[in-house]
């Protein structure tokens, strides 16, 4: 009997394994010669362009000083460091050797050229809802980029993790093709936008949050989740930031990268706008389509009528901290902070991001505040224009603490943060996180 | 190698990209009109430009200010007379002067953002800014001249 029932659990194993193997098993697509870029239509080019700029293809598949999509950013993800690859046209490095149907399968399957399946770094499961025609646009645009010979270093991603065979059974338990489907309900500008931010820009990506296996919780889409680090804040009506997001503010922040009533873009999201969002190929009518989609899934309308009261008492706070002397903690926040973020008038200005309206302060978890103070904002980060030194080098954990305490007691309405030190403390030790 | 533009020229320095950039200022550029103070962000005396703005370049890695425009007391003005400057000369506000062209640079972003400033605008911009000869009153009335210098025409930056 045990032997039978042996016999049987193996047989059921082994037809498993096959079944598995047959279910996952994608085959090569044959190379191909470098198409002729003179073989592509303008029009078509110039409509990759514009989607590459707003997929912020290069946040991925560049290295720092690199050459454009030649491929290198190290992105840091639960399992180990996978590393953009290269998507010029580069026979041996690239993917020039890559047809159309090959670079179609890459983007709506998750699977390169040789058969082998990509990890889910590569955003496929937003890239699958891509229309034909961009798909061709952007293979268009690709193929027309300089040739650049250059390798990316490979993934530390641990065994068996690593086995890419494996990431065929990721896809059955967390990846589902298919096109985006338009919500007839909605008008045609609300549904280019659901298009660009779920197709394109991937906004799910970081602000949805993911499952043990790293895939999107799709019931709590736009939920918010940490990445790098840093909180991806909410994107639905849990948006804790004083000012509801509107349609205006949206396209101001998605367009330049700030919005005085919110604050300024940083760490993974400057990607997203510099050289991206924020290039002129990309017109104002899908930024502005994207904030009509953003601003209807957080409910904003429900919330607009307390913008201008809201603004009054942040203005009417900005000034707190000066002339306190008395109080050591006013006094931190004088000497450091109060130079640059000080405002008045009748809306704060851009470039001194009103902390009291600032989401690093609403959050439930300081993480991005804490992050600011000790990172800095470099010139390369957030905002164009706007620099932060970082505060890790003299400010002590307990200094850190103490200002993030203070200001979430005088700026928001919100129950304090706990366990703050030991927080910055943390937050301290992954300083040096690679890129 | 770090390449920015100091008062309007290009350069690259060697320094490693955790360096201040008050260092590479003074150290490797030898511009010394900025000072070192407190080191710590939180007494203003090595206030300069990035981009236009006052950043403090004792805790300004010289790596995060790569490709911008950074600007020190030397190229403020490029005869030395900003409004702000004439305004300190004729009020004689430094004492021992230390802090001084932290106070400008300070003082320059901040009747860029408020060009009419109230007293609590300068309490307040000016709070990180500290002078251990006790000048305020005289630099407060300094800014109110130089505000209404400009307002009459010079225009800076």
């Amino acid at each position: 009997m045990i032997r039978r029932l042996a016999i049987a659990a193996v047989a059921s194993l082994l037809l498993g394994l096959v079944g598995f193997f047959v279910v996952c098993w994608r085959p090569a697509i044959a190379s191909i010669e470098r198409p002729d870029p003179e073989s592509f239509a303008a029009e078509s080019v110039a409509k990759g362009e514009v989607l590459a700029a707003e997929a912020h293809c290069q946040s991925c598949h560049i290295r720092p000083g690199g050459q454009p999509f030649a491929g290198g950013y190290g992105v840091n993800t639960p399992f180990g460091i996978i590393y953009g690859s290269n998507i010029t046209p580069d026979l041996k490095t690239g993917i020039g050797g890559w047809s159309l149907e090959a670079f179609t399968r890459a983007m709506r399957e998750g699977v390169s050229r040789d058969g082998s399946h990509l990890f889910a770094a590569f955003p496929f499961n937003a890239y699958t809802e891509l229309d034909d025609n961009d798909v061709k646009a952007l293979y268009a645009y690709l193929m027309t980029r300089p040739a650049v010979s250059a390798s990316v270093p490979p993934s530390t991603v641990p065994f068996p993790l690593n086995v890419r065979f494996l990431q065929g059974g990721w896809k059955l338990l967390c990846f589902r093709s298919g096109r985006y489907q338009p919500d007839p309900a909605k008008d045609a500008q609300w549904n280019r936008g659901a298009y660009l931010a779920q197709a394109v820009s991937d906004c799910g990506g970081c602000h949805t949050p993911r499952n043990a296996l790293g895939g999107e919780k799709l019931r709590d889409a736009y939920s918010g989740a940490v990445v790098d680090n840093w909180i991806a804040p909410p994107l639905t009506a849990a948006n804790p930031s004083p000012i509801p997001w509107t349609q205006q503010e949206l396209f101001h922040y998605l367009r330049i990268g700030v919005d005085p009533l919110h604050g300024a873009v940083a760490a993974t999201m400057t990607p997203v706008v510099r050289d991206s969002l924020d290039l002129p190929v990309v017109p104002d009518s899908d930024i502005r389509a994207i904030a009509v989609y953003m601003s209807d899934i957080d409910d904003a309308g429900e919330r607009e009528s307390n913008i201008h009261a809201t603004t009054i008492i942040a203005l009417r706070n900005s000034s707190l901290g000066s002339d306190q002397e008395y109080d050591p903690d006013a006094n931190l926040y004088a000497s450091a902070c109060l130079s640059c973020h000080y405002n008045t008038g009748a809306i704060p200005l851009p470039a001194r991001p009103e902390l009291a309206l600032n989401s690093a302060l609403s959050l439930p978890e300081p993480t991005n505040f804490i992050q600011a103070v000790l990172r800095g904002v470099g010139n390369g980060d957030g905002a164009r224009g706007l620099v932060m030194p970082a505060y890790a080098s003299s400010f002590s954990d307990a200094d850190v603490a103490r200002l993030a305490a203070y200001l979430r007691r005088t700026r928001t309405t919100q129950p304090p943060w706990t366990d703050l030190e030991n927080k910055v403390s943390v937050a301290r030790r992954e300083l040096t996180v690679a890129h | 190698m770090t390449t920015f533009s100091l008062n309007g020229r290009a350069v690259s320095v060697h320094s490693p990209d955790d360096a201040p950039l008050l260092w590479v200022i003074r150290d490797e550029l030898g511009l010394t009109g900025t000072k070192f103070g407190c080191g710590i962000g939180m007494c203003g005396a090595c206030t300069v430009h990035v981009e236009g703005r006052a950043t403090r370049s004792c805790i300004t890695a010289v790596g995060a200010v790569a490709g911008a425009k950074v600007t020190t007391i030397e190229g403020l003005d490029p005869e030395g007379r900003h409004p702000l400057q004439t305004a300190w000369l004729e009020l004689q506000v430094p004492q021992c002067g230390y802090c001084q062209s932290g106070q400008i640079m300070q003082a320059a972003t901040l009747l860029k953002d408020y060009p009419n400033p109230t007293d609590q605008d300068i309490n307040a911009v000016m709070a990180g800014s500290l002078c251990r000869c006790m000048t305020y009153l005289r630099i407060r009335k300094a800014i109110k001249l130089a505000a209404g210098k400009m307002r009459e025409g010079a225009t800076h930056d």
